[in-house]
């Protein structure tokens, strides 16, 4: 039978994609945030993968494991903006500095790779139960 | 596994389990498309089979001593070698996710083949303990 592995393999793949498109959602819908005050602006985040090698017999091969999750520390945008509620005595408010182009790609990218391990699970259970249902 | 597949399975019990092998390392390859550093690796399906059935690859040095070298290239001896990259990227990931769904897809393929030739064992053992 194809070795349970590979379904550890693919399972952890897709919960690091998928903990990808969280960053991607939560840096899309803070893109609009002001503060008037550049430390409290809301930071991008985006996660950093690492391979988790399941035998250990084996490094270099195996899942993805998210390690921790990077906020940015690009320089939130000056604005100034006198009329805005938020706006600082000075009259400027910071927005963070997210580019919503970017994070549609970076999207694109992390759902095709959650796709591709969709895909990789079907077959990989077709073989399994191909294999069990040997000699009947 | 080649230790313990019964004999009656021939190679095909080697090659199924090697099979096996090289589809959890393309299945590695695509899940890691995307992480920094990850180098894709492949196995050398003629190489391994060859050695899982005891067979000396054409040219390969032959051990005459336990102490000497055995000969195959370094970090090459469970089979398993290294993609060159076509496209290197800038975070020193060497997955070409195209390449490796098409290799995963048949190597799917290969392990079916594999399957059937087993499944044809099974049968005609079948066949030949029940005589009908």
């Amino acid at each position: 039978m194809p070795s349970m592995k590979i379904f550890d393999i693919a399972g952890s793949a897709m919960a690091a994609q998928s903990v990808r498109l969280n960053t991607v959602a939560s840096n899309l819908a803070n893109a609009g945030n002001v503060s008037g005050d550049p430390k409290t602006v809301y930071k991008p985040v985006e996660p950093v993968f690492q391979t988790h090698a399941i035998d250990p017999s084996q490094p270099g091969i195996g899942g993805v494991r998210v390690v921790r999750i990077e906020q940015s520390q690009a320089e939130p945008i000056k604005r100034y903006e006198p009329g805005n509620p938020l706006a600082d005595e000075q009259g400027y408010v910071y927005a963070p500095d997210i580019d919503p182009v970017a994070q549609m790609v970076n999207m694109m990218s992390a759902a095709r790779a959650y796709q591709a391990d969709v895909e990789m699970l079907n077959t990989t259970k077709e073989l399994a139960l191909a294999t069990l249902n040997v000699g009947r | 596994m080649s230790e313990s597949t019964p004999a009656m399975f021939g190679i095909h019990g080697a090659a199924i389990s090697l099979r096996q092998e090289r589809l959890k390392l393309l299945a590695s390859n695509i899940a890691n498309a995307d992480t920094p550093n990850y180098k894709a690796r492949d196995l050398d399906f003629e190489a391994a089979l060859k050695r899982a059935i005891g067979e000396q690859l054409p040219g390969s040095p032959t051990q005459t001593h336990a102490a000497h070298a055995s000969g195959a290239p370094p970090g090459a001896e469970d089979g398993l070698v290294y993609r060159l990259p076509l496209q290197p990227s800038l975070d020193g990931n060497t997955v070409d996710g195209e390449y490796e769904k098409a290799s995963f897809a048949r190597a799917a393929l290969e392990y079916r083949a594999s399957l059937n030739f087993v499944e044809g064992r099974v049968r005609r053992l079948m066949t030949a303990i029940t005589g009908s």
